[in-house]
């Protein structure tokens, strides 16, 4: 437990260290809402009656907690460049709470950063009520968990950071692109569809449509027993990958 | 009592066979030296005994537990410092300690005393609350020292602990390690590849091309290799000689004047030769076998600090030391 306790505090304080960090991270979801939310606007006839900004934005919260959950398990590869993994992985700190422990601290960190985005919500014409923050809020911290349970798989055997645009080119971006975030999943072709439906973000992104639009892809159940899978798989696998490494 | 007991490990990378069939022991509060060149295997031994890399065969305890079957009590016994810096540079020196305490289950009432003294023994405590990224070298490596203590280990583990500091600060690290074995008693298993500095360890196990090639004192290996020679000055050289020759019999010479004497052990002899003798004496010098020259007669070859390979250069010649 004190184990757990140091290496999600060890976030914390390295999230809190790094404040430039927060602000740039604002930046690409600011562009996302007003600039293509924007432009596109127009050209967009969705569904549920809302206007395409209003529609992206429960993707674009998605899509800050996903960027900022992977990048923080991805950070065990720096940890691994820089000696520090070694110091943890020698100690008799049980390979349960190592895992579990990054995957809480960067999941809170994701859901500080995801949170901050609401402040945009008024601007998208979403008025906030308290009962939406308090879901909202379960909600980023389930993807957050899930997505950064999913970093620590891919970064367990990662061993450069040349892998880290290949992450980011050929896992983070396509996650994004076929979750339903930017557009809706109705009639897009099938082999996208299929896609879309192996993706775990697409459904922690339909559990924020259900919080925040009056449109959803999927019924709550399904979102939640989904997501709950892919969280207890990826979580179950980072252990896996950490216990075999010794 | 052995601390460390090992027998047969092994350990092949691909085609390079780094560790061939290691056996040994090492007691309890002594200061054990694993000397050998690059690439010798120095850290790939450790790490087998650190349970940080599995070994290919063989078996032992170490600090009194399985190497195979009880990693975790193996583990919370040791206290480590590697090769290459491990700390978390975007932390304070104070953070790093904390964190330690915290995996290695130090009690919460005991946490802030332990880590206040370990940063007063190795004379950080003023600097505790600065990140970890503003220290030097010879700082972080005392920081590692009293990280790798915390949690009171039966044995600490420093591998290779002066490597790419300035020789002064390398003297400095020797001071805290002997400090530590006088204070607390504990074993030290180090490596090195300074042979002036393996002089330091009470007993060394030289080892090449994965093998181990000799176990002893440092003074018995440098017997190994030859006699102390004595040069002595006086006014009266030319008697001296005989004078030797009739007491002790061994055959001295005289060189320039001065009277050359190879004999097993100067610091018996000299005295032995001054109390007797009816002659002045000017000065005296000796010289001893170096392990250079023990490694030198072991293995035909000079151990060469091969520049480049062993400093503690950052980022990707890291890389390949960890997996
Ligand atoms: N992870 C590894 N993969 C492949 N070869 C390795 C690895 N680690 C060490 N070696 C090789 O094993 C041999 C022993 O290395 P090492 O134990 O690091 O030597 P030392 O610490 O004595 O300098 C060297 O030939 C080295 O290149
Ligand atoms: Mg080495």
């Amino acid at each position: 437990m004190a184990a757990l306790w140091a290496i999600f505090y060890r976030e914390l304080i390295r999230y809190w260290r790094e404040k430039i960090r927060i602000i740039t991270s604002l930046v690409q979801p600011a562009i996302w809402l007003f600039v293509m939310g924007g432009g596109m606007g127009a050209a967009f006839n969705g569904p549920g009656d809302v206007s395409y900004r209003t529609f992206i934005f429960p993707g674009i919260v998605g899509m800050t907690v996903l960027f900022s959950a992977i990048f923080s398990s991805i950070s065990i590869v720096w940890d691994r460049e820089f000696g520090f993994l070694k110091e943890v992985l020698v100690s008799p700190a049980s390979r349960e709470s190592i895992v579990l422990g990054k995957a809480l601290g960067g999941a809170t960190t994701a859901v500080i950063q995801g949170m901050i985005i609401l402040i945009f919500a008024p601007a998208v014409g979403i008025n906030l009520t308290f009962s939406m923050v308090v879901k909202a809020f379960v909600t980023m911290y389930f993807i957050a968990l899930t997505m950064a349970a999913f970093g620590i798989v891919i970064a367990a055997r990662m061993q450069s950071m040349q892998g880290f645009q290949f992450v980011t080119n050929f896992i983070v971006m396509p996650l994004f692109f076929l979750s339903g975030a930017i557009y809706p999943l109705k009639g897009i072709p099938g082999w996208l569809a299929a896609l879309a439906a192996i993706n775990p973000l697409a459904y922690g992104i339909d559990l924020l449509k259900h919080v925040f639009l009056p449109y959803h892809e999927y019924s709550l159940t399904t979102d939640i027993a989904v997501m709950a899978g892919f969280c207890v798989l990826f979580l179950f696998l980072g252990i896996l990958l950490f216990k075999k490494d010794g | 009592m052995a601390v460390i007991e090992v027998t047969g490990l092994t350990k092949r990378f691909k085609e390079v066979e780094a560790v061939k069939g290691v056996d040994l022991t090492v007691y309890e509060g002594e200061v054990f030296g694993f000397l050998g060149p690059n690439g010798a295997g120095k850290t790939t031994t450790i790490s087998m005994l650190c349970t940080i890399l599995k070994p290919d065969g063989g078996q032992g305890h170490v600090a009194g537990y399985n190497l195979w079957r009880e990693k975790d009590k193996v583990r919370q016994n040791i206290g480590l410092v590697f090769q290459d810096p491990t700390l978390d540079r975007n932390l304070t020196a104070y953070e790093n300690l904390w964190f330690h305490a915290l995996i290695y289950s130090i009690p919460a009432r005991e946490r802030r005393e332990r880590i206040e003294m370990v940063l007063k023994m190795v004379e950080l405590y003023e600097r505790k609350d600065n990140l970890v990224q503003t220290f030097s070298g010879g700082m972080k490596r005392r920081l590692e020292i009293a990280r790798g203590l915390l949690h009171h280990p039966k044995i600490l583990f420093l591998d290779e602990p002066t490597v790419g500091l300035d020789p002064q600060t390398r003297v400095h690290i020797w001071e805290y390690i002997h400090k530590i074995r006088k204070e607390k008693g504990i074993t030290i298993f180090l490596t090195t590849h300074y042979m002036d500095e393996a002089e330091n360890c009470d007993r060394i196990a030289v080892i090449d091309q994965g093998k181990i090639i000799a176990l002893d004192t440092p003074d018995n290996l440098k017997q190994m290799v030859g006699n102390n020679i004595v040069y002595i000055n006086s006014p009266e050289a030319a008697g001296i000689v005989p004078f030797i020759k009739e007491k002790f019999n061994f055959e001295a010479k005289l060189v320039k004047n001065q009277v050359v004497v190879e004999v097993k052990e100067a610091e018996t002899f000299i005295p032995a030769l001054l109390q007797d003798l009816p002659f002045p004496v000017t000065s005296v010098a000796i010289k001893k076998p170096t392990l250079d020259d023990v490694f030198l007669k072991l293995t035909g070859r000079e151990i060469r600090d091969e520049l480049g390979e062993n400093h503690r250069t950052p980022g990707f010649s890291r890389r390949r030391r960890w997996r």
